[in-house]
């Protein structure tokens, strides 16, 4: 496509081509309007002029008769101007006046019209254009009175010509205006989809230029890099979370290589096999769960999770995963006490939200470790309460372990981010992200406040609306 | 116990079928939907294990056909597709169990052995005897040699679970679904806390252990005699 081409096919230059059509339009209709009203005036003043002085004129003829009429014509005739006069006899014969011929049967009829005429003065085959008025006096003499249209003529052709050159004015202007313009949006469209161009060539760090005049391109512009942000800080996540699994998939995957190649080299026995065995099976499973947590991550986070949506009260699941957890911190000589009395009504997933809970008391569990001092026996290790906030359910697990740092909060709930303490602990480091996703997908975040000391994790949710009779 | 494996994957079914043919059972292979339906008309299997995904015949279209033609054999389903929603999907098309893959031979094995049993009496019992361990599912009440023993609400669903399916391996997994509910997993082993509780409730103090564990696959309660 030529740069010509391009031009053209704009819409900036359509909407110009648009305009211009229409204001020319515009144009034409006015001075047209115009041109015909000032001719329409003039020849309203031709009008009443020529009448009164005809009504002057057949006054002189009552009062002296023809000939004082004709002195009268004589003496008017000699003064310059427009004015056309001819009085003939009953016969056609010329008495006075100023006209040297007339177009043929003009004289005939009485009243208005336009005719072509020759002056007197004048040689012979010149011809004007005059507004002439035809009348008969007592007697039958006739009087004509007239004025030459010259005057109104050129008037026309004055507006005319103006109508004319507005018009071309119009258009160069307009073109060129429009040339000027989808030039210069060209310029920029052209600049942001070669930005664009570079970008999808992998240049994610590419933004498109902004020229600070605040309009609707920069606005665009704007929100494009805005969505570029976006995609930029998902694709950097993507690429972490490949590294991730490459990483923390791949070290597992050596162990399991390395323990087999060890059992095959070094063991001498079935036992030292079995166990080579067995132990390979155990790390194969810690794969496979950490595949599935990934696999519910993405689900959540994809909202396919959504089909399965109802409402359930998020107090009851939580006296059920606190239930399903407290042997276990039992065993590990914490207390775990439960506050969720009142109903928590909640749209959403139940099995995503207990497992969500269940990950945070988990993580609880694990991190507080064994009691490390002994506290009030009336204080519980770890906390678990439903509560209603206003228009929110809060779930929370808090604890007294050694809690994340302020700085560390933020990253903690990424995929497979397990804090340097954490690294010895068993786990697949998706815990939290899948209880942060879990949130999101329900339109509620998860928060990781301080419990001064510990953590005190929270899913805040939506309430769900109460539950209507007719339903 | 006789089986019907509708596989497409030959290797995968290969191995499962070599697999319960060595712990004792009868174990037939289809390798598609067609074949698949044809066998489970024809035979008379106790329990058939189904993959979702089959060439010519989808695995729940095979289950349904068999389903409206009032065969009622349990149906284990195995799927790639792990989600709660498929697995409530499978169930409704008429399958009894859901496996998703990967799974460990001892939890199919386990799941199998459930269905086929399960198969016998469809009227549930009121109370179950283990050797002096004795429930009530009626009056709640657990005792053993004549002595009451008082169980949380939870631990008598456990135990009635491991008791209904008594002789039978049951794996962790059955136990949270089945008496928790719950579809996913609890990265902790939660369940070897909750069974140690028990233990120490039932077992404690006498000489004879009912309540056993299955390395590698679950957990059984039996009487020790056998």
């Amino acid at each position: 496509m030529t740069a010509l081409g391009k031009l053209f096919r704009t819409t900036a230059f359509k909407l110009t081509l648009i305009y211009l059509v229409i204001f020319s339009v515009f144009a034409v209709f006015l001075l047209g309007y115009f041109a015909w009203n000032t001719r329409r005036l003039i020849t309203e003043q031709i009008h009443q002029t020529v009448d009164a002085e005809i009504t002057g004129l057949a006054e002189q003829y009552r009062l002296g008769g023809i000939r004082r009429l004709v002195l009268v014509i004589d003496a008017r005739t000699r003064r310059p101007g427009f004015s056309l006069y001819l009085v003939t006899t009953p016969a056609g014969q010329g008495l006075a006046g100023n006209v040297g011929s007339l177009a043929h049967g003009v004289l005939d009829t009485d009243g208005w019209s336009e005719t072509e005429y020759r002056r007197l003065d004048e040689s012979e085959g010149s011809r004007h254009g005059a507004l002439v008025r035809v009348f008969q006096l007592p007697g039958g003499f006739r009087l004509l009175v007239g004025r030459d249209l010259e005057e109104r003529e050129r008037l026309y052709d004055i507006v005319v010509a103006a109508g004319r050159w507005s018009i071309a004015l119009i258009v160069v202007l307009g073109l060129a205006g429009g040339f000027f313009v989808t030039r210069r949006v060209l310029k920029r469209v052209d600049a942001m989809t070669e930005t664009a161009r570079t970008i999808m060539a992998g240049n994610f760090s590419g933004r498109l230029a902004i020229a600070g005049t605040g309009d609707e391109l920069d606005r665009l512009a704007e929100n494009l890099n805005a969505m570029l942000e976006r995609i930029e800080a998902l694709m950097r996540g993507l690429k972490e979370v490949s590294d991730n699994i490459a990483h923390d998939l791949k070290t597992p995957l050596t162990r399991l290589r390395n323990r087999c190649e060890q059992a095959l080299r070094t063991s001498r026995d079935e036992a030292g096999y079995r166990a080579a065995l067995e132990a390979t099976i155990e790390e194969s499973d810690a794969l496979i769960r950490t595949f599935n947590a990934l696999l519910m991550i993405a689900r959540a986070e994809s909202g396919q999770a959504r089909e399965d949506m109802g409402n359930f009260d998020a107090a009851e699941i939580t006296r059920d995963v606190a239930e399903l957890y407290e042997p276990l911190a039992d065993e590990k000589g914490l207390m775990l006490s439960v506050d969720a009395s009142a109903a928590a009504p909640v749209h959403g997933n139940r099995e995503l939200v207990s497992q969500a809970l269940a990950n945070l008391l988990d993580n609880a569990i694990k991190y507080v470790g064994s009691r490390p001092h002994v506290v009030n026996g009336a204080e519980a290790d770890i906390v678990v309460k439903a509560l209603n906030d206003n228009d929110h359910i809060l779930l929370t697990v808090g604890d007294r372990g050694p809690g994340i740092p302020e700085a560390d909060r933020g990253r903690a709930t990424e995929r497979f981010v397990r804090l340097e303490r954490s690294r010895s602990e068993p786990g697949s480091g998706l815990g939290l992200s899948l209880a942060a996703a879990v949130a999101r997908l329900h339109g509620g975040e998860l928060r990781l406040e301080d419990n001064h000391p510990g953590l005190n994790a929270v899913i805040a949710l939506p309430r769900a609306e109460p539950p209507r009779n007719d339903a | 116990m006789r089986l019907l494996i509708i596989e497409d994957d030959r290797d995968a079914a290969e191995y499962l079928a070599k697999a319960f043919r060595e712990v004792g059972h009868v174990a037939d292979l289809a390798t598609d939907g067609e074949d698949g339906l044809g066998l489970a008309q024809a035979g008379q299997y106790d329990v058939l294990i189904v993959d979702r995904m089959l060439p010519k015949r989808d695995g729940l279209s095979v289950i349904a056909a068999l389903r409206t033609e009032g065969n009622e054999t349990p149906i284990l389903i195995l799927s790639a597709l792990g989600q709660v929603d498929d697995r409530v999907k499978g169930l409704r098309a008429g399958g009894d169990d859901y496996l998703p893959k990967p799974y460990a031979f001892s939890e199919l094995l386990a799941r199998v052995e459930v269905l086929s049993r399960r198969r016998g009496g469809r009227t549930e019992e009121t109370a179950y005897k283990v050797g002096d361990l004795e429930l009530d599912r009626l009056s709640h009440r657990v005792s053993r040699n004549g002595e009451e023993i008082v169980l949380q609400p939870r631990e008598f669903r456990l135990l009635e679970y491991l008791m209904k399916h008594a002789g039978q391996v049951v794996t962790r997994t059955m136990l949270l679904e089945n008496v928790w509910d719950y579809h996913f997993d609890p990265q902790t082993n939660v369940i070897d806390v909750h069974i140690s509780r028990l233990r120490g409730k039932i077992d404690k103090g006498f000489a004879q252990p009912l309540l056993h564990t299955v390395r590698g696959a679950g957990y059984i309660i039996r009487d020790g005699a056998r």
